[in-house]
């Protein structure tokens, strides 16, 4: 059982050691990385999700309960405690969807034939672009991959950490993502640059030259400004959605009154 | 001397996981290294020039590089052992995937990389199947789901492998690795055979004879379409 893992400093990229003594995230609990790129974002979820012991370009060290994590949960991927959805959305195996995710139900030790059929149908519930099972992986539009990997995620990897980076960039319906996978009782740890998804999550860490700056947590006016933010969104996807249909976008449409 | 064999397809990233075992243990041990390919290889230089140890190069030309592994691997574990060497890395041009290099002592390290084809695991035969530790590359390129799947393949054609995950340039999460390096016994030269047989080397293509078609051969008895044994070569 997973209650909290626990990262320990390690380096930025001049060298100099991080300054924090440790940050601790708990079950239930979600966390937003945020910062420009180059900040090193990407690398901190790295070291989570390879459970770095020093062994990493940060050197930081990451720990399970409060103890360094044992050999099996670090290299056996049946045992591995964590999915990580990446901004990659390419996939390299000449296989099917179907294929694909019963290999990968086999390497994490699930025998349920449904779960492949139900992985699906979630991948596409996070998609406006249907996913067939016989469809080959390799030909995945960009939306299609990261939708699958986040379902995989979620039914295959059931894995109680979950990282996500980046998720808002491939054309997939983030706040569907979202709702469905908080509440879960999972660390969900969001790599990302939509200030909507930042503010939603309870706390937010601030990266900076590839050293954590800052740790703040949600308070009432940030959540209150992240409900005003969500309706502001969901009109740019309307607009977004009416764009990509050809239609012509009235200045009506996008008349905005932040009060 | 503790002796490391580290075979794999071009490109694998054989050489950026040397560099990665190099840098980690030059301070420790006086390290040796032998790169075995056919036409042309700079890792030799490279390693030289970035961490001063001993190199040393051998090109096959037109025998199978292989073969010209076995063929020179007793000089060069003498010329390490002469030269002091603490830790000898041979690094193998890793080609035709009928055979590995790997030997009954020292460890045998398979590279390959995670974009290489699902496939890839199982087409490389001995090479995969023999070694003693699978080292997965360039994982920053891909998805974890594509990586574990990718595992599972390994795992299914030797499930007892020692498997690790890396980006090579970074060195990320070699800690094990470098753990079964210094766990590794030191080699005795003188009882170091191959741990996989080798072919059977006295075909007619195999001694140069460029004719195509059945009239031309003997040996290999399979046809393209039918055959006439369950086997692809008879011998004499």
């Amino acid at each position: 059982m997973i209650r909290e893992i626990t990262v320990l400093p390690g380096k930025d990229k001049t060298g100099s050691l991080e300054n924090f003594s440790e940050i601790t995230l708990k079950a239930g609990e979600t966390i937003s990385i945020v910062g420009p790129t180059g900040s090193g974002k990407t690398a901190f979820i790295s070291d989570i999700e390879l459970l770095a012991q020093g062994d990493t370009s940060t050197g930081r060290h990451v720990l399970i309960n409060g103890q360094p994590p044992s050999d099996e949960l670090r290299y056996d991927p049946a045992m591995k405690p964590i999915a990580m959805i990446t901004q990659n959305t390419k996939c390299f195996a000449d296989l099917t969807a179907e294929e694909f995710l019963r290999i990968h139900a086999r390497a994490r030790k699930m025998h349920d034939k449904e779960i492949v059929y139900e992985t699906i149908d979630l991948a596409n519930k996070f998609t406006g672009e249907r996913i067939r099972k016989d469809m080959k992986v390799t030909v995945l539009s960009g939306g299609q991959t990261r939708s699958l990997m986040i379902a995989d995620a979620i039914m295959i990897g059931a894995a109680p950490i979950i990282l996500l980076d980046e998720i808002e960039n491939a054309g997939i319906f983030k706040q569907e993502v979202i709702r469905l996978i908080q509440n879960t009782g999972k660390i969900v740890v969001f790599v990302t640059h939509d200030p909507v998804i930042a503010l939603l999550t309870q706390k937010r860490i601030i990266m900076g030259n590839g050293a954590v700056r800052k740790v703040l947590s949600q308070d009432e006016s940030e959540v209150r400004a992240a409900q005003n933010l969500i309706e502001l969104d969901k009109r740019v996807g309307i607009i977004r959605e009416k764009l990509r249909a050809g239609h012509v976008i009235t200045k009506e449409m996008i008349s905005v009154n932040f009060g | 001397m503790k002796l490391l064999v580290i075979a794999g397809p071009p490109s694998a990233g054989k050489t950026a996981l040397t560099k990665q075992i190099v840098r980690r243990f030059k301070d420790e041990m006086k390290i040796a290294y032998l790169k075995i390919d056919v036409v042309k290889a700079f890792e030799d230089v490279e390693l030289n020039r970035e961490f001063d140890i001993l190199t040393k190069k051998v090109y096959s030309g037109d025998l199978c590089p292989d073969h010209a592994g076995v063929m020179v691997l007793g000089d060069a574990v003498e010329w390490a052992e002469r030269n002091k060497a603490d830790l000898f890395i041979v690094e193998s041009a890793g080609l035709c995937l009928r055979c590995s290099p790997y030997l009954n002592q020292g460890l045998g390290i398979i590279v390959l990389s995670s974009i290489s084809g699902i496939h890839a695991p199982e087409k490389m035969g001995a090479m995969v199947a023999l070694a003693d530790i699978a080292v997965v590359t360039k994982i920053d390129l891909v998805s974890q789901a594509e990586r574990e799947v990718f595992i599972q393949k390994i795992k299914e054609v030797h499930p007892h492998i020692g498997l690790m995950e890396t980006n090579a340039l970074q060195g990320t999460s070699l800690q094990r690795l470098y753990q079964f390096i210094e766990k590794s016994e030191d080699i005795d030269k003188n009882h170091l055979v191959l741990k996989g047989s080798p072919p059977i080397g006295t075909c007619t293509i195999c001694i140069g004879k460029k004719e195509i078609g059945w009239d031309h051969h003997f040996g290999v008895i399979k046809k393209l379409d039918g055959q006439i044994a369950d086997y692809l070569y008879r011998g004499e």
